[in-house]
């Protein structure tokens, strides 16, 4: 009985790891772009969206091998990235937070409506290669081998965005511009490149996310709505800007939700905006935000 | 006035001319010539009284919200369980679903308004979600997923019936609201409209004179429930299905686009935006949701682009340098 509840315990929290992982890939570049750059980025889970329909694109279409697949859909959407930020964001990060709303909104509904016409309303998974699939046995509970892999990989981009972020001369650079863009620029920092740089390099993690995510979130139009309000609350709980709170927020709803489906599957969802709720009220800046 | 300080059109009074007759005339010509359009002419109507419950926080207040669809759901499904459990009688449903919806803005209000910008962004949306997943889970009443069926809608006044064209339902859709619209005419106008209209431009001068900021945007976020409720109610009681889409983030989407397509702050924004809106994806939608989907995304970030005015500026700065020579 006690060995069982553990073996549970065990397959709940692993399985709640590797979704809260994913939500941390996904949620990075929004905390990013909303908590540096402060803009509310509505389309964020769109970057996601094309990300995973570009990996599947590739590998079902074109023929690309998985490994290949997965770093070209982060590069291309980098790039889609870079472009729709010089095209679109850059004029209205001093808007009014309305005109943010209605402008990525509008960019969610064209994504959505690009997907769709170009996929089709069906939902896709991608195709994992032989060897990520398969179950591997540990204290008698089957651990998905695919999932075992993407912890890896996203701990792997966690260490290397912490790494980029502390301890390099760029990392130093976009902190300094983030804290005080004026100065920033009065010591030489091209801040607009740095940020542009910053959000391409956040739809690129999204998009990470997005495709290596799609066996957790599967791939369909509406994905870049319907995750959107998850990411929110991921960046929000841990607090706007902080790569660190967006990932133990992350960790804790993948855990939380995955032990609330199994425990109490009635009230569902429900916990979780409670909890970002309740967590604003007594923190509006979040767990790790720093105030505006 | 100094209009670089204000917008000069931030403290326009409405004033009565013969054009304020054209809604209403344009309304009942709808019902005379255009039978078949009537089922159509219900919904515009009713998220015109919708989008005026958010014009009212978004466009007077300057409240920016992404989670309005948890009024008119709980209106909807309010007067839904009425006509069900307690009386088929429309009228009362109506102030039910007011009077509950009322009570869910004044209580979310009172916590939500004191919250500004990006943190007010993200806590509308997730009280609207947390409503969405409420509704959805709370199935025994609220049908969940499958949505509330069965309400039947006594005759109005006990005498029209609603019938099956939608006559009924439509004139007492645009007699609602004809008053809601009298009713919100008056509040942006009174003292109380302009003293929200000064929290919109400048939240801190209001508070150094002594206006009580959160009161007014409390009281404004209340009264948007009611009517937004209200709305909600009317859909109930017309369509006479509730499903969950009446509480989605979608909803709370559309309702925002068509605030602004008609102009933020606008007294007749909502009438231009549902109408231009509904009209246009109801064709749309005959022909492809999807081009119509990619259309108005399209149009949304035009008119956010377009509004930068640099291009126009940039013209306006040319031709000054010309004529300065």
């Amino acid at each position: 009985m006690g060995f069982k509840l553990f073996q549970t315990i065990f397959a709940l929290l692993f399985n709640g790891i590797a979704y809260g992982m994913i939500l941390f890939i996904i949620s990075a570049g929004l905390s990013v772009t909303m908590g540096t750059m402060r803009v509310v980025n509505l389309a964020h889970c769109g970057f996601a969206m094309v990300g995973g329909y570009i990996a599947y694109a590739l590998m079902d279409r074109l023929g690309l091998s998985f490994s290949l697949a997965i770093p070209a859909a982060f590069v291309l959407t980098c790039l889609l990235g870079a472009v729709l930020e010089y095209l679109l964001y850059r004029g209205i990060y001093r808007q009014t937070e309305l005109k943010q709303v209605i402008m990525t909104l509008g960019l969610a509904l064209v994504m959505i409506a690009s997907v769709n016409l170009l996929f089709g309303a069906s939902v896709y998974n991608l195709n994992v290669p032989s060897t990520l699939s398969g179950n591997v046995e540990v204290f008698g509970v089957g651990l998905s081998v695919y999932r075992i892999f993407l912890i890896l990989v996203s701990s792997i981009v966690g260490l290397l965005i912490w790494y980029f972020v502390e301890r390099t001369y760029l990392g130093k650079k976009l902190k300094a511009a983030v804290d005080n863009p004026g100065m920033a620029r009065c010591v030489g920092i091209n801040v607009d490149v740095l940020f542009s740089g910053m959000f391409a390099v956040g739809c690129g993690l999204a998009a990470l996310g997005g495709a290596l995510g799609a066996e957790l979130m599967p791939l369909q139009p509406f994905y870049a709505l319907k995750y959107l309000v998850i990411a929110v609350i991921v960046v929000s709980i841990g607090g706007l800007g902080s790569i660190k709170g967006t990932l133990l927020a992350a960790l804790a709803l993948g855990v939380v939700d995955t032990f609330g489906t199994y425990f109490f599957s009635d009230i569902g969802a429900f916990l979780i905006y409670f909890i970002m709720i309740l967590v604003l009220f007594i923190r509006p800046q979040g767990l790790f935000g720093r105030r505006a | 006035m100094n209009t670089s300080v204000l917008p000069g059109d931030s403290f326009n009074q409405h004033h009565w001319s013969i054009w304020d007759a054209l809604p209403w005339v344009l309304g009942l010509a709808v019902f005379y010539l255009f039978d078949g359009y009537l089922a159509l002419g219900t919904i515009v109507i009713i998220m015109i009284i919708a989008c005026m419950s958010l014009n009212l926080v978004l466009g007077y207040g300057g409240v920016e919200t992404l989670g309005h669809a948890a009024f008119f759901g709980i209106g909807a499904y309010v007067a839904g369980l009425w006509a069900i459990h307690v009386t088929p009688e429309p009228i009362t449903g109506l102030f039910a679903a007011a009077a509950v919806s009322a009570l869910f803005g004044l209580l979310s209000g009172y916590f939500l308004m004191r919250m500004r910008s990006l943190t007010l962004l993200m806590l509308t949306l997730a009280v609207g979600m947390a409503v969405y997943e409420f509704a959805n889970k709370w199935s025994s009443v609220t049908g969940g997923d499958d949505g509330l069926s069965g309400i039947s809608v006594a005759p109005l006044f006990g005498v029209f019936e609603f019938d099956l064209v939608g006559r009924t339902g439509y004139l007492y859709a645009l007699g609602v609201l004809f008053i809601v619209f009298l009713l919100f005419r008056a509040v942006v106008c009174s003292p109380f409209g302009l003293a929200l209209r000064g929290v919109r431009e400048n939240i801190w001068r209001m508070k150094l004179i002594g206006s009580p900021v959160t009161l007014r945007l409390v009281t404004a976020y209340t009264l948007a429930g009611a009517i937004a409720g209200l709305g909600g109610a009317l859909y109930a009681q017309t369509i006479q299905v509730v499903g969950l889409d009446s509480l989605s983030f979608e909803l709370s989407g559309n309702l925002l686009i068509m605030v602004v397509l008609g102009g933020v702050g606008r007294l007749y924004g909502p009438f231009v935006g549902a109408i231009i809106f509904l009209l246009v994806q109801d064709r749309a939608a005959a022909f492809s949701p999807q081009h119509w989907m990619f259309a108005i995304g399209i149009v949304l970030i035009l008119s956010v682009k377009l509004s930068e005015n640099t291009l126009i500026q940039k013209a306006g700065h040319g031709l000054k340098k010309w004529t300065m020579w």
